[in-house]
Order: structure tokens, then sequence, then C-alpha cells
């Protein structure tokens, strides 16, 4: 799921653990995914299917993942895999954590990692997971000043260049420490990008089902096609922001939690599963900030998000904010998605341009 | 003195489409080509075309392109605006009819509704994961009942019973109509179903929570087909407007943004004799990740001109040499 893998990566490797990576999701990915997955399910299950098929290519014996009851059809996805993986005569075993949301379930998670590696004691594996979330708050901030440089770098394309080259890299790299030198290089070099900061832009939230937002691969890019327009964009679900919605239990860790539902309280009262009613309290919070447009995106067939997506467009009037959805499944044909963000985003300046007539956006 | 036009160029999957415009952004020519899966051929040929019509009379000031083809169009005629079909849809139907809220588009393979207050777009949404109720669909059925698509609408009009016929999606569609032809229905009635299937069908999934309201401008290919205008008018209650340049809307926009966008500047444009170039297109498919991209070159006069299709980047810079395939 986008980077995600990359702190849990250095979890193991901390461990002593052999990881296996499998290579970055593909079409190739896709579709070793559908061939063996339940048509109707939604397409994350596709990809991490085919993610794990690629990882026994790879040599892989042990699949980790997390899951729990309760997010949304994510829960089960484990089980269904593991059946799948079993009636194609492979063998792979599968360790899973719940979520991690009490005591219990953090202690659970520990317990885990220790049958995978029987040598640690639990105060190593407990530094550990510490380590593993300065890694995921770290590559976080990477991305995130990545959005932030790219609409305005004056020679376009550097940053994306950084950013490909950033993810060969993180690869190839072993343990916490290399990979923390490594994520705070880039960001040097990212940083270091000549900028135009006289650039006005506007500004799109994206918010929606949580895989989606994270794997570029099935959002097409979202980010970068965005940034390349000219758009600052702020994405409301990070893996690091998803880690501490669930350990805020834990006085010392604070998320935007009681915020976000606080925020989406006049449309949507109780969590329904998934991140639905983070979409409806980030479309919210993003009004409050003033930002120009929200994008939502959702897996075709996500159960959570077609509740939110039945509310979103009366936000859309009550609210006064623009609000594109975009339902994302198998395709990897572009031309129609450049078609909807292009549209969109014109539709966005148009706005802007009516409301402070006289102080037109530079655009085109 | 020559008089200054402006081009439109609509590259869609099924048409092609060449606009030429005045000052006024009064038509002067309007050419419609099916595309044939080939619109590099088909623009070089409408190109040629337009150059015998204008020869010595005008002079072209601007060029925009768009359609899904827009990105190659440019490659080849060096437009001063590349847009989406969206905002030249809304822009075209703007300048004709200046107080439009709602435009119904139905083409060859999508199909969207653009929602407008105050002449600016305020919402659009465009078909995702169905293609039924496009005009390829309609193609299909009437090639399948034999009736030239030309027909169809006037024959819907005949229609005296109404035959109710599944419109969720083109399968089952065609084995409801088949049901209902082989009851014994007519095949005025049959085909009127269809339309209104179709209508219905566009209303439930992309005009789904949007708010439609009068004027109502009905364009694209479909728009000749007066059956499925007379159903929306039945479904929607009020009048639907057909400007009289429906299949031609998005060349037509990009034409006046064309032109909007040379006010201050010379145009990019190659010159008509672009029609006479080379133009050839050469893929491999690039083996650096398990992406395995199709990467295009497009060769003019077999000098690489421009690459795309890369999910990279890596290829966009043509001073690397493509690999041998």
């Amino acid at each position: 799921m986008g980077t995600t893998y990359i702190p849990v990566k250095t979890i193991l490797e901390e461990l002593d653990i052999d990881v296996v990576l499998p290579p970055m999701s593909s079409k190739k990915t896709l579709e070793l995914g559908i061939k063996c997955s339940p048509e109707a399910i939604c397409v994350p299950f596709k990809i991490i299917m085919g993610n794990i098929l690629e990882g026994i290519e790879n040599g892989a014996d042990t699949v980790f993942m997390l899951t729990g009851c309760g997010p949304c059809r994510f829960g089960i996805f484990h089980a269904l895999q593991n059946e799948i993986i079993r009636d194609m005569n492979l063998k792979i075993e599968f360790i899973t954590a719940d979520r991690f949301s009490n005591l219990a379930g953090l202690k659970e998670f520990s317990a885990r990692l220790k049958e995978a590696s029987p040598k640690n004691n639990y105060l190593k594996i407990f530094n550990t997971i510490r380590k593993g979330l300065k890694i995921l708050d770290a590559v976080d901030e990477l991305q995130e000043l990545t959005n932030k440089i790219r609409p305005i770098e004056i020679n376009t394309g550097e940053v994306d260049y950084l950013d490909t080259n950033f993810s060969h890299e993180i690869r190839k790299v072993h343990g916490y420490d290399e990979a923390m030198n490594l994520i705070i290089d880039y960001k040097e070099k990212v940083s270091s990008v000549k900028i135009d900061k006289t650039k006005q832009l506007l500004k799109i939230g994206i918010v929606g089902e949580i895989y989606t937002i994270l794997e570029p691969f099935i959002n097409l890019n979202i980010e970068k096609k965005l940034g390349v327009l000219g758009i600052d964009v702020a994405r409301s679900i990070s893996a690091s922001e998803y880690v501490r919605e669930q350990l805020d239990f834990l006085p010392f860790v604070h998320s935007g939690k009681k915020t976000i539902y606080q925020a989406a309280k006049p449309y949507l009262e109780i969590p329904i599963g998934g991140h639905a009613i983070n979409t409806i309290g980030n479309s919210m919070l993003y009004k409050k900030q003033n930002f120009d447009g929200i994008i939502h995106l959702l897996p075709f067939t996500c159960m959570p998000e077609i509740v939110a997506q039945c509310i979103l467009p009366t936000i859309e009037k009550e609210q006064d904010i623009p609000i594109m959805t975009l339902v994302l499944d198998e395709m990897t044909g572009e031309a129609g998605y450049m078609t909807r963000l292009e549209a969109f985003v014109d539709l966005l300046v148009k706005r802007k341009d009516l409301k402070n007539e006289g102080n037109s956006l530079s655009w085109n | 003195m020559k008089e200054t036009v402006y081009l439109g160029i609509d590259v869609g999957s099924v048409s092609t489409n060449i606009v030429v415009i005045d000052r006024d952004q009064n038509v002067i020519i309007k050419e419609y080509y099916r595309t044939m899966g080939n619109p590099i051929k088909v623009l070089k040929n409408g190109l040629k075309a337009l150059r015998d019509k204008i020869m010595d009379e005008m002079v072209i000031g601007g060029v925009g392109t768009t359609g899904s083809g827009r990105d190659l169009a440019n490659f080849m005629v060096g437009a001063d605006i590349v847009k989406n079909e969206i905002t030249a849809h809304a822009v075209a139907s703007s300048t004709y009819v200046p107080d439009v809220k709602t435009i119904l588009e139905i083409g060859g393979q999508d199909s969207k509704i653009i929602i407008l207050r105050n002449q600016i777009v305020s919402d659009f949404a465009m078909n995702t994961v169905c293609a039924a109720g496009t005009g390829s669909f309609l193609d299909r059925q009437a090639a399948r009942l034999g009736i030239p698509i030309e027909l169809f609408g006037d024959l819907a009009l005949k229609s005296q019973t109404e035959v109710r016929i599944a419109g969720r999606c083109a399968v089952f569609a065609e084995s409801d109509m088949i049901h209902k032809q082989q009851l014994g229905y007519s095949q005025e009635d049959i085909i009127n179903g269809l339309c209104e299937a179709l209508v219905r069908n566009y209303l439930n999934n992309i005009g789904k929570g949007k708010d439609i309201l009068p004027p109502v401008v009905f364009q694209g290919g479909v728009a000749a087909n007066k059956g499925i205008k007379k159903a929306f008018e039945k479904a929607l209650n009020c009048e639907i407007y057909v400007p009289e340049h429906f299949n031609v809307m998005g060349a037509l926009g990009a034409a006046i943004l064309a032109q909007k966008e040379v006010e201050n500047n010379k145009t990019k444009f190659y010159g008509l004799n672009i029609a006479d170039i080379e133009f050839k297109v050469k893929g491999f498919e690039c083996s650096y990740c398990p992406n395995a991209c199709e990467v295009i070159g497009i060769y003019k006069d077999d000098i690489l001109a421009a690459r795309w299709g890369d999910k990279c980047g890596r290829w966009q810079n043509i001073e690397i040499e493509s690999p041998l395939s």
C-alpha cells in the first residue's frame, strides 16, 4: 500500500527476519491477482492477492499482514486469501496482527513478531516497533514535502525524478539506520529543488478509501498528475495518521480522529466501517480550511465509501465546495481519467476567478 | 487580405472532427470523419481536404485540439491550446446558448453531463464503468436489427405502443430486446423502447444526483437521433435544444478557445502543409520494470518528435534512444 512497506520492512529487518519484498505493484501484479480473486471484490484485494503471489514467486514462505474485524472487508482478506492460496496448491504461512487499537491488540502484535523471530526479546521488539513508527512518519513527511514542491518547481520533472529514484533506492537499503539516512538525504534533495514561491496555487484535498489514496498504482498517480497541473494536493489519509488513530488510546499518541469525527457529525454520526466517516469529516475540514475543491476516491464495490458517496452531494451543495468522485477499478487506461481531472481543475479555476474578479489566476 | 480563421480539432474514439470558424465564431467549415482506429491518417486526410478548400482565401490564426486524442493531435499540428473535451463542450454550448444550464452529451464511447451555472461549469460527470447508453451500443443494435443508424430516430418516432426494455446493462438490454422481438412487438416499438431505456440508464447513472435545469442542450453524435431526443423530453419534461452543430461541438469549443488563446500570442500552428509530412508511430514495450508500459513514439519524417505512454517519465526525454524492438 503505497510506501507503507518501508517501515514494515525496516521493522522486520531489524529483527533479523529475512524480508522478501514483492516487486512494486504493476500490471502483472494486478493480472495475477484478478485471475484468482472473487470477481466482485474490490481492487485492493486483487492487488494484495497479486502481491502475495509475486512474493511466493520470489521465495517468500510467510506473509505478514494486518487485519482486524471492523474496517471493512479488509478484515477477511487474510482468511480468504489463505483459502485461495491453499486451493492453488501453494504453501505460505500467514502471520496476521489484529488492529492494535487497544493494549491487548498491541501485545498480540508483539507476540506475533516474536513468533516470527524467536531470538528476540520483547524489549527489542517493542523498540523496533517504535523505530518502525519513526520511519513511517519520516516517509510520510517526505511525501508531503514532495507534493508541496512539485507544483511550484521551476524545472518541471525534477521532483518526480527524485521521487522515482527514492522508491528504487529505498528497496536496496537494509535496516533502520540506512533507511532513515536515505529518507533524510532525499528530504534535503527535494527541499533544494528550485521553486517559484510566487506561484498561486489551487488547493485540492483528497478523501476516500485508504488503499486507493495511498497506492499510486491504483489511483494512477493522482498526486503527481494534479501536482503537474499546478495543484497543491493534500491527502486526508496517510499511513502514519492511520496508525496514530489506532494507537491514540495511549496517552502519548495524538491523532486527528476526534476532530474528524466531530466535523462529520452534521452528516454522519457514527463510524460505519472503513473510512467513510473520515471521508465526510475531512471534507468538512477541507471546507473550513478554504480548499478550492475535493476529490473523493474509492474502489469499485467499496461498501463504506458508497455510503460516503451518497452523502457528499449534500455536502457539496450545502457547504458550497466542488467535490468530484472517482471510482477506481482495474482500468489502467488514463485518457478518461485525465479528462476528468483536467476538467475539474478548469472548473475550480473558473470558480476562483469568478470569486475574486480582477485577481485572476495564472493558468495555461 | 486573407481572412483569419481558427481551427478546432476533436480527435475522439469514433469520430474526428475539424471545424473552422471566423472571427465572429461563425462556423465556416465543419468536417466529420470516422476515426476508424487510425487517427493519424484520418487527421492528415482531413487537413489535406481542408487545405484544398481554403487554399488562398484564409489564413489559420490559431489551433485548438480536444478529445481523447488531443495530445496526439497536438504533436502533429502544433496546437495553441490543448483542452479536455468537457471544458471544450461547455465553452461551445455556452457560446451559442448563453444561458444554458445543462448539457447532455452522448458520444461514441462516452457520455457526459455538464451542469453550468452563471455560464461556468459547476459540476460534471462521465460514464465510468458502463458503456450501455453510448453511441456504440446504439450502433451495434442498429446493425443487429439491420437498420441504418440514420433511420433509427425516425423509426422510434413512429412507435405506437410502449415497450419496456431493460437499460441497466448492454447485455441485459440486448437479451430483453430479443425476447420482446420474439413476442411479436413491432420494430418501431422496440427501437423506441431502446431509446427510452438508454435515456433512463443515462439519467440514472450519469445524471444521478445532478440538478438538471432548463435550458437543456443535447449534443454529441447521438443527438442526431430524434428518438433519444424525444425520450429525453419525456423523461425530463422540458424542451431539449439540439444545436445546429451538435456533432462537432467539441471541435468548435477548441476553436473558440484557440481564438481566445492567440489574442496576445502568435500561433504555434505548423501550417497546413503538415498534411504532406510522413507521420509514423512506433511503439515498444519498456522492460525496466514489471509495468511493461507500452511506450509510443511519434516520428515526423523518421525523426522522433515525441514519446509517451510510460508511467515513470523515463522515455519522455527524446534524446534517449528507443530500444530496438
